[in-house]
């Protein structure tokens, strides 16, 4: 069938922010579509509130907005726009669930605008779990016993048919948010409850448990032909009982035989044709009885999500392409195999090797919450590894996940490890393998984790192997041996470690044995087809696919898993730099270990190494390719990191030097520097004891900011108020040494913070973008809203600010990109840090000047140009305003205090764009999720330095038609100043109080600053009971300032106005010729 | 860990490969195929299709379930010998009773493992099926070289009478019986007979020599002519006999090797492929509802499209390289297909070819 006619004109709704259960895997999936329908000739309509993404960059679309992803918002774009079709299968469950929404509030029929690759009925059955449940029942496919309930009773009467343990899964939520597994009365009472109020429609699935069953999920896709076809199978090495976001899974299925294998296959078919998903790709996941085969269908997504980004990875289907392609009428036979150009889409790709995706979690950074995995999905990211075994893979995998301080388990007491065994948490894996390394069979660890044996047998292989290499000279293992350890993906540092000696001298003793890797392609096909594509991984065989060319090429080092602090926006810079130069006809060629991101994309380089960023591996690639220049500076601090051995073994690595990196992160070089050029910086100092640590306190004076050093998002940073605080972080929070000191800064109280990002080379510096932050210093410049440009900070400090950016630039001779944090205080600008590198806040910078700027950088940083002749102005312009909002994980981890500091918490971000601060501030708390509260009670409790500004705040919600309440000291001031205001309890003062009425739903907006420790259970109740709620919830005055501005705008507007980027920088001199992609 | 013992694999343009010996000790002469079946070996191995083949399997974790009793398509595995990347040390499910080494080692199977099978792959897919050999015995290059070239070339090598089975025998059917169908054992799949079993079919399955005369003589509602291994061009007398099969008007089906007989029967020619078709991947298109089915296939040889006469039509395609998958007689009740419906392993998709069957027996009969 041909592509569709009836329509031209299609709408696109993205993922938005980049939350737990929700990633960079659809700015791929999404990007990918956009690309796919615009290739076929279709006028392209995206929006997506996530500036950090590739498809929001004015190219991929025809029209972008960066707009909040909700009803009123899409409405207004729909009328504006007028699109023919909505494409809502490609952004996740948020586009589903704003696509159901807008066609139940019959706009899309009202504006004629028709639902493809997808239709309501079939997000319904595939999303509402009662209604699969009877599809599946009607098709005769098993599901699991139990029921729906919409209250507590039916939840009691439905688990007397489950029994103990039961499953609560709450329906319509983001990774299983608010879901759990109930072993006794008690905890179901609790996790239902939970479940009802955080499930949209207060419907939970109460199930029987079938815990401990193997899952596996298979990757569907259909055209509008009836054509079946499935993509990859996956196994999940965890069992059933962690939700697959959070299990190492494995492609493709390891351990059924074909006829079981076959079974899924059927089930995966009739379920895909009941549910009726026309055309595209759906998730459908099973679990079977590993004592005797028996199959319960899970659950089905009628969308593109995590796992056929996975998938597609895994195998080189392009599965959201291709579903595009689908959804405007073409099939599957239409459409070519990329990979082998000679054969179609319509068959089933066969792959020749495992790939093992590991999640990476952040348990680190919620103290409180408990390291348990369950049916609530935690990770923060993910990698995947492609091995020509499991154990290669899942090694490759583990050392790409750049774990800081791998775990070194010592003496664990039997229970312990029994307990840790059996009860699924973040550090499982390192307990099974202390497991096996101390006498505990396959069977034992089988029965306490339920790990197929199979897999548990593979790790035995691998320790088994090691127990060979322990403790001998590295000279006296055979090469065999040696071999045979590389085979299993043992990296030159684990041996080194093994043998007592050095990464260095594994790697001289390996290539003096001529042990070295060769690169394998995946090819769709098991090799039975030639492969075009170099998308390759390392392997150690005989025969290398690699077949490096001859051309000017530079290589490009990603930013590995995501995780909080490093994400979506540094591959977003890769990919930039990729385009860049592949448009001034360098090859790149990317590395990259995430499998969720666009940067992995086998056509977005022309060559993808699909292999962790480690030094070994990276040299590896080197070695075979030998670039003409390779960049560290996009891909975040995991590049960065291996500069300096990268650099000392001779590497060309472009645009800043190692050595001025190392200057601007030495806190001694750096400090004689900024003395130097006479550029103030808070009083600091290094210690590596706590003695060391408290003069120097004493010297600089409290409070102080204190953190390790080479640490990432404010990894353990705290602000410190007095001697006391500081012994028990330096006791409890690090361990200080004098190859990790703790660094100690003065903490500038209540300044202002800027983010400057700049271009620079030896022909000049482009200050980018001056970001003011909205919250004052001390909050992570990841976790603060920010305004481009500056809206509060005199114009003599911008002019300092600029001259220090400047001189700053050219001492560090930086040749690229650069980010330096500023602070004002009392009229002193000072500097907070200098990162001569791509920051988070580029794609952010580039969206607002309408300058992609990381693409200058890298044409920059390999010579192409001069900065001077892209002609920019020394001081980049915005057209409107720009805030860049944070969006936060605190839902996901029961028991942790959702407050803001220094430590980075916050997982994604969107941007709001408006003529005004207010219009752009509002659409950037709406795009972030908070619904901008327009009338109803206000709550504030401020400490006594806030009071006078809390009356002016107080005022205006007045007058904005909002009713005051406070606690006892914020209620006498504003009375006094003859508000009215009504009186309510603190926590601790008696009932009602104000956690009551936040739970009652009388507050719509809550203003809270610290009081200091006295009062920090009170504040902590007030925060995670609005969190539990939505209640949006201020703790700073400048925060609630912005806030309150924005309700006024809202108010004075009629209606929402939108914009495409395309429409804001229309005037904009695109600045270098922009390519296809 | 002891050091396993090694293992050499040669192929007749004197590529060879140093791995490691896994099943039966010994060596063993076949021509080089791969399949690219992610699961099934258990199946493969005792399709007797493989007879004379050395079977890679491109997915390189061979054995992780094990060998079970109830998946083997036939009285024992047929392969010359196995080629993996790496055999499993376990066997990890619920219905398996052996490992796959111990299986092999039974039935005095040779394999090698920890070797580059996608180098191998590449090198046939390239180079074309070769004969070749392995050998954990004689780990000489060159003496087994010599050997391999002393040994039979698949052109041209009759192996359904090799396989077949000695003596006629009944397989019932699962419910009432409703049709009797005579299934010529070329070297059939018991998912053959499970299929048409489980469509209340009696079967009479007889050695591949049996003459047209004693196959008519019981009165069959239905012909089968099943897979198997070898040249079909060099099936000259089984041809002769379908020819006079095809003019009494019985009903026919014919299945790979069946496939290329009957169109052999009709003057249809076929020749031998690169390397031909083997996994459970490859898309089928029915040109008449233009659907796309995903096939099992095994076959080193086709049909050749121009060498059909004008009464046979072309009913199915392969999509990868746009050989003949299917054909069917214009008036006669005949049709046949180069792929497996019944599976075993590898998709459903094509199951409903048996049903096509029933229904052709059906009419014939009214």
């Amino acid at each position: 069938m041909p592509k569709r006619t009836d329509i031209h004109k299609i709408l696109i709704i993205g993922s938005g922010p980049i939350v737990i259960g929700q990633a960079c895997e659809f700015d791929y999936s999404g990007t990918q579509a956009c690309r796919a329908l615009k290739q076929e000739g279709f006028e392209v309509v995206l929006v997506n509130s996530n500036p950090a993404t590739i498809m929001t960059d004015p190219e991929i679309a025809d029209r972008t907005y960066v707009e909040p992803l909700t009803v009123e918002t899409v409405s207004a774009i729909i009328e504006k726009e007028k699109p023919d079709a909505l494409l809502p299968t490609v952004g996740g469950q948020t586009a589903l669930n704003l696509s159901v929404e807008l066609y139940e509030q019959e706009i899309l029929e009202k504006h004629n605008v028709k639902l493809i690759g997808a239709n309501v009925e079939s997000i319904k059955i595939g999303e509402d779990r009662e209604l699969f449940k009877k599809a599946m029942d009607e098709i005769g496919i098993p599901t699991a016993k139990g029921g729906f309930a919409h209250s507590w009773e039916e939840a009691e009467k439905i688990v007397e048919t489950t029994g103990y343990p039961a499953i609560i899964r709450p329906s319509f939520t983001l990774g299983g948010t608010g879901g759990g597994t109930a072993f006794n009365p008690e905890e179901f009472e609790e996790i239902a409850k939970g479940g009802l109020a955080a499930s949209p429609v207060s419907q939970i699935l109460v199930e029987e448990s079938i815990l401990g069953w193997k899952e596996y999920e298979l990757e569907v896709m259909r055209d509008l032909n009836d054509n079946v076809v499935i993509i990859c199978s996956i196994e999940n090495f965890d069992p059933m009982g962690v939700h697959t976001g959070d299990s190492i899974t494995v492609a493709p299925a390891q351990t059924l035989t074909d006829v079981e294998y076959q079974r899924l296959r059927d089930m995966s078919i009739a379920c895909i044709r009941r549910v009726g998903v026309e055309t595209g790709g759906s998730n459908i996941q099973f679990a079977v009885n590993p004592e005797n085969g028996e199959v319960r269908i899970i659950e089905m997504n009628p969308r593109v999500s995590r796992s056929s980004a996975l998938a597609s990875k895994a195998t080189g289907f392009p599965i959201a392409k291709i579903a595009a392609k689908l959804a405007v009428g073409y099939t599957l036979d239409e459409i070519p195999n990329d990979i082998t150009k000679k054969t179609p889409a319509s068959f089933e790709p066969t792959i020749d090797y495992v790939v093992t995706k590991i999640p990476k979690w952040a348990f680190e950074k919620f103290p409180g919450a408990e390291d348990v995995l369950g049916t609530q999905m935690k990770s923060v990211g993910e990698v995947m590894a492609i091995g020509r075994t499991f154990k290669e893979s899942l090694f490759k995998g583990l050392r790409s996940l750049e774990a800081v301080k791998p775990l070194r388990l010592e003496d664990v007491p039997d229970h312990v490890l029994q307990r840790k065994l059996a009860r699924p948490n973040s550090q499982r894996f390192s307990y099974i393998t202390y497991a096996l390394n101390n006498g505990y069979s396959i069977e034992e660890i089988y029965r306490l984790t339920k790990i197929d044996r199979w897999f548990l047998e593979q790790l035995d292989e691998v320790m088994q192997l090691q127990k060979l290499i322990e403790d001998k000279k590295l000279i006296d293992i055979s090469p065999e041996i040696l071999r045979h350890a590389k085979e299993f993906a043992l990296s030159d540092r684990r041996i080194a470690f093994l043998t007592n000696s050095t990464e260095k001298e594994v790697r001289a003793r390996r290539k003096d044995l001529n042990i070295t890797p060769v690169y394998k392609r995946v090819d769709t096909c098991g090799a039975e087809f030639e492969s075009f594509t170099p998308y390759l991984y390392s392997t150690y065989e005989e025969e290398c696919e690699a077949e490096p060319s001859e051309r000017k090429k530079i290589v490009i080092l990603g930013s590995g898993p995501n995780r909080i602090g490093q994400g979506i926006e540094f591959d977003y810079c890769c990919c930039h730099a990729s385009f860049a130069l592949q448009d001034a006809n360098f090859e790149t060629i990317m590395v990259n270990c995430n499998p969720e991101t666009v940067s992995t994309d086998y056509d977005t380089s022309d060559r993808l190494y699909f292999e962790p960023l480690t030094f070994e591996d990276v040299m590896n690639i080197i070695d075979v390719e030998k670039p003409d220049g390779v960049i560290v500076q996009f891909g975040g601090q995991t590049p960065l990191n291996l500069a300096d051995k990268l650099h000392a073994a001779g590497v060309p690595i472009i645009g800043t030097s190692p050595d001025s990196i190392d200057l601007a992160e030495d806190r001694k070089r750096f400090g004689a520097l900024l003395e130097d050029l006479k550029i103030p910086s808070p009083e600091n100092g290094t210690a590596v004891s706590i003695e060391e640590a408290i003069a120097i306190a004493e010297k600089i004076g409290y409070p102080i900011i204190v953190r390790p050093s080479y640490v990432l998002g404010g990894r353990a940073m705290a602000i410190v108020y007095d001697e006391q605080s500081l012994d028990e972080y330096m006791r409890s929070a690090v361990d200080a040494s004098p190859e990790k000191p703790i660094l100690i800064d003065k903490f500038l109280e209540r300044a202002a913070e800027i983010d400057v990002d700049a271009l620079a080379d030896a022909s000049g510096c482009v200050i980018a973008g001056i970001q003011e932050h909205i919250e004052e210093a001390g909050i992570h410049s990841g976790d603060s809203s920010s305004v481009l440009p500056a809206q509060k900070i005199a114009e003599e400090h911008l002019e300092t600010i600029r001259h220090y950016t400047r001189l700053l630039a050219k001492s560090l001779k930086v040749k690229g990109l650069m980010n330096i944090q500023f602070a004002v205080k009392d009229d002193r600008v000072y500097v907070l840090e200098v990162n001569p590198r791509a920051s988070r806040t580029v794609p952010f910078v580039a969206k607002a000047t309408g300058v992609p700027i990381a693409k200058i950088a890298s044409l920059v940083m390999a010579d192409v140009k001069s900065l001077k002749d892209f002609n920019l102005p020394e001081n980049l312009s915005v057209p409107k305003i720009f805030v860049k909002s944070p969006v936060f994980p605190f839902k996901k981890f029961a028991g942790v205090d959702p407050i803001l500091g220094p430590e980075m918490h916050s997982t994604g971000e969107v941007m709001g764009a408006g003529e005004t601060f207010g219009e752009a501030y509002g659409k950037a708390m709406e795009g972030a999720g908070i619904e901008l509260p327009m009338s109803g009670a206000a709550f504030l409790s401020v400490n006594d330095s806030d009071k006078g500004q809390a009356v002016i705040l107080a005022r205006r919600l007045n007058k904005l038609g909002f009713d005051l309440v406070a606690t006892y000291g914020t209620s006498k001031r504003l009375t006094e100043v003859g508000l009215n205001c009504e009186t309510v309890f603190k926590v601790n003062e008696g009932r009602p109080n104000i956690v009551d009425l936040i739970k009652q739903g009388e507050t719509s907006l809550i203003i809270n600053t610290p009081l200091g420790k006295t009062s920090h259970y009170d504040e902590q109740a007030i925060r995670k009971a609005a969190l539990q709620f939505n209640v949006p919830c201020v703790t700073t005055i400048t925060g609630a300032e912005a806030l309150i501005e924005a309700i006024a705008t809202k108010k004075s507007q009629a209606r929402v106005t939108v914009r495409s980027l395309q429409e804001i920088h229309k005037s904009g001199k695109s600045l270098i010729v922009n390519s296809q992609r | 860990m002891n050091l396993p013992k090694k293992a050499i694999l040669v192929l007749e343009d004197g590529r060879a490969f140093r791995g490691e010996s896994f099943g039966a000790d010994g060596e063993s002469f076949g021509e080089m195929v791969f399949n690219t079946s992610m699961s099934g070996y258990q199946e493969i191995l005792t399709d007797p299709s493989y007879a004379g083949q050395i079977v890679c399997m491109t997915y390189p974790l061979i054995g992780n379930y094990g060998v079970n009793e109830e998946d083997s398509e036939s009285r024992r595995p047929w392969v010359e010998g196995f080629v993996v990347r790496e055999a499993s040390r376990i066997a990890s499910n619920w219905r398996s009773t052996e490992t796959l080494d111990s299986y092999l080692k039974r039935y005095k199977i040779v394999g090698i493992e920890r070797i580059d099978t996608r180098a191998l792959v590449r090198h046939i897919r390239s180079k074309g099926a070769m004969r070749a050999a392995i050998s954990s015995i004689d780990l000489n290059e060159k003496s087994l070289l010599e050997r391999v070239l002393n040994s039979p070339e698949m052109q041209n090598r009759e192996l359904a009478s090799a396989v077949t089975t000695d003596e006629s025998f009944e397989y019932e059917s699962k419910g009432d019986e409703k049709f009797h169908v005579v299934c010529f054992d070329f070297g059939v799949k018991t998912n053959s007979l499970r299929e048409f079993a489980g469509l209340n079919c009696r079967l009479t399955v007889v050695p591949s020599d049996t003459s047209a005369e004693a196959v008519l003589k019981m009165k069959p509602d239905g012909i089968f002519l099943s897979n198997g291994p070898g040249d079909p061009s060099a099936m000259k007398t089984v041809v002769e006999e379908i020819k006079r099969l095809a003019e009494s008007n019985v009903p026919m089906f014919g299945i790979c090797l069946g496939h290329q007989v009957l169109a052999q029967s009709f003057g249809g020619e076929t020749y031998k492929l690169l390397f031909g078709h083997r996994g459970g991947n490859q898309p089928i298109k029915d040109l008449a509802s233009g659907k796309i089915e995903i096939a099992a296939h095994n076959h080193g040889f086709a049909v050749d499209a121009k060498s059909l006469p004008a009464e046979i039509e072309i009913t199915h395609v392969n999509l990868n390289d746009e050989t003949v998958a299917g054909i069917k007689h214009k008036t006669l009740p005949i049709f046949s297909v180069q792929y497996h419906p019944e599976s075993a392993p590898g998709p459903h998709d094509s199951e409903y070819l048996f049903q096509r069957f029933i229904e052709l027996m059906e009419e014939n009969r009214q």
